[in-house]
């Protein structure tokens, strides 16, 4: 392709300001990262312009999943009236249009794979407004950790799978502009004419290098083969506290439990790990031990939805090994997964 | 543009409550608005989340048969903080009804087959809608024998119906308690369920055997099937693991590469051989 067919855009830092007060005179709100405290931690959070963005760092500590499955979610509310009892449905236009900005090429990847659970069989009525109201401008990699793994599941530092516009960071306060949904050119329809990227915008120059970790073909069968080897288990999961920090910052864990509270039934994030996840009534768990916790999580992500769900339920963002606090990696985990003999 | 709400249960109506034994209930439930009535049907081995507005919702099966048509019954054991709240209500108040959920027993695959039921505690429900709908399509089926334990006389439930199938001529029941659970009048069997089948000793030939009860009686009586010939793809059950959303997307009833919600909740002792054993 030559410079001049070349589709890609530039946008400077005042050209990201137009579009930021463009979207939120639309009504958009704009979740980013960012910096939480000098030096902080940077996470999502509600911003009105790219001052307030951070660019620098590798990843959030949350992903952004919350813009579409939040942590606590009201699915309808209800009212008491003799013996009858009224319902109220969430108002669906009400649901804000959101952008998310900045979030990284894996957590654009994770939205497929959230759909693939939250919709199978039959469509999620909240997720799926809250979807259908969400726009996804990602911000490529020009840094990565040692946690990081997309490259091993198909991803990549500049990948653009789920996005609708693709930024990477050139240098000196420049973006290259990869548009790659009409939505996405909707987005840039307030940003005037921004001018071509010449051959000078060499992205792949500027992203972040991650290497190959494992072969993710051989993950599923090595599962399989390993499922009842449980001195195996034992011994990836012998620290693991079951706190679950895991589950809630994954960009794909969607299981959830249901709760009412204060006149609402609420949705909110649960996790695979908890013994309480599967507990019956009558005291009998059917997953007892955290070994065979863990072993369900690492099942139910490279093997049990490959084969349902037809994706699997991780992007390699690295959040779970960098939020546990027994520095359990699942890159590890997975290696050694991959390299043993059954 | 937007899909119907699947996490938004019905309103339904208590019409009849009935103690069935200690801390045991069944609710008869009626829509509260009858267009839904008339629109709802489901198929036996089915199950729903039913809801008390405030406290939350649990899942039990739909106990009755679908061959009796304007209500659906469920009965319960009150033991957490929902079922507390669900004994607590009277004739009158309004639940929360979502289901139906899940697969069915395969009754016109069973056409023209003996049939034995083995139940014990408070998992006789799931059977009971079961029990009832070939027993109300009577000439299709041959031999129908129940087999029900409890721990003790009191905890059998259903003590109406099991009068009623006593004494119908078209039916065997065999009821049991564990020993030390009967009363100096008990007529009965006194043994654990897996024992009293064993001496009981059912042909397997042309016969389905449905199983439905606590983990352990369900771990001891498969081996004794076996033994009596039965086919593992011939022994069916319902299992119960735990759940919230009932449609396959809340995670809970995982096991392996089966949802219990979407695929089961009833499956063959053949099914459950290839499934680790997380139920």
């Amino acid at each position: 392709m030559t410079a001049m067919e070349n589709p890609n855009r530039l946008i400077d830092r005042q050209g990201l300001a137009r579009l930021f007060a463009r979207w939120r005179g639309e009504g958009r709100r704009i979740l980013a990262p960012r910096r939480l405290a000098d030096a902080g931690p940077v996470d999502f959070a509600e911003v009105t312009s790219p001052d307030e963005v951070s660019f620098d760092h590798v990843q959030t500590v949350q992903s952004a999943k919350s813009a579409v499955f939040p942590r606590v979610e009201e699915l309808f509310s209800f009212r008491r009236r003799d013996n009858s009892v009224e319902l109220r449905e969430r108002d669906l236009e009400a649901l804000p249009l959101t952008v998310v900005f900045g979030l990284r090429p894996c957590d654009a990847a994770a939205f497929s794979a959230l759909g693939a659970i939250l919709n199978w069989d039959a469509p999620d009525r909240l997720f799926s407004a809250r979807r259908q109201r969400l726009s996804l401008v990602t911000v490529a990699c020009t840094r990565s950790d040692e946690h990081c793994f997309c490259t091993s599941l198909g991803g990549g530092p500049g990948s653009t799978a789920g996005s609708d516009l693709l930024l990477t960071d050139l240098g000196q306060g420049g973006f290259l502009v990869e548009t790659l949904t009409a939505g996405g050119s909707g987005l840039l329809a307030g940003a005037g004419s921004l001018p071509p990227a010449g051959a000078a915008a060499d992205k792949a120059a500027r992203l972040a290098r991650v290497d190959k970790k494992f072969d993710l073909q051989r993950i599923g069968p090595a599962l399989a083969a390993r499922f009842d080897d449980e001195a195996f288990w034992a011994g990836q999961s012998l620290r693991c506290l079951g706190c679950g920090a895991c589950a809630y910052v994954c960009p794909t864990c969607a299981c959830f439990d249901i709760q009412d509270e204060g006149g609402r039934r609420l949705r909110c994030w649960d996790s695979c790990g908890f013994a309480l996840f599967t507990l019956h009534t009558s005291g009998h768990n059917p997953r007892p031990r955290q070994s065979q916790r863990w072993r369900q999580r690492l099942m139910h992500k490279f093997s049990y939805m490959d084969e349902r769900q037809g994706t699997l339920g991780c992007v390699g963002c690295g959040r779970c090994s960098r939020a546990c606090p027994v520095d359990m990696s699942l890159l590890e985990h997975l290696q050694a997964v991959a390299e043993a003999k059954p | 543009m937007s899909a119907p709400d699947i996490l938004k249960p019905y309103l339904m109506r208590i019409e009849k409550v009935k103690e069935e034994a200690p801390d045991v209930r069944t609710l008869r439930l009626a829509f509260a608005d009858a267009a839904q009535g008339e629109a709802f049907s489901f198929r036996t081995g089915q199950f729903g989340e039913y809801s008390v507005f405030g406290e939350g919702e649990c899942t039990f099966c739909i106990a009755s048969p679908p061959t009796r048509r304007g209500y659906i019954e469920c009965t319960f054991r009150r033991a957490g903080r929902v079922t507390s709240a669900l004994a607590a209500l009277e004739e009158g108040e309004t639940v929360g009804f979502r289901g139906p959920y899940g697969n069915v027993f395969p009754i016109d695959a069973w056409r023209g087959k003996n049939l034995l039921f083995i139940a014990g505690g408070i998992a006789l429900p799931p059977m009971r809608s079961v029990i009832w709908n070939v027993l109300d399509l009577r000439g299709d089926y041959r031999d129908v024998t129940i087999l029900y334990g409890a721990r003790t006389v009191a905890d059998l439930v259903y003590k109406d119906e099991l009068a009623e199938w006593q004494r119908r001529p078209d039916v065997r029941l065999v009821t049991t308690v564990d020993p030390g659970g009967e009363t100096p009048d008990w007529q009965g069997e006194v043994g654990f369920v897996p024992a009293v089948l064993d001496r009981l000793a059912p042909a397997s030939q042309d016969t389905v055997a449905v199983v439905c009860g606590p983990p352990v009686m369900i771990k001891f009586t498969f081996p004794v099937l076996a033994r009596l010939g039965f086919a593992p793809a011939d022994v069916f059950t319902t299992l119960e693991n735990r759940m919230k959303c009932g449609v396959g997307k809340c995670g809970r009833c995982n096991t392996g590469r089966y949802f219990v919600c979407k695929d089961g909740p009833v499956f063959t002792f053949e099914q459950l051989k290839g499934m680790p054993q997380e139920y």
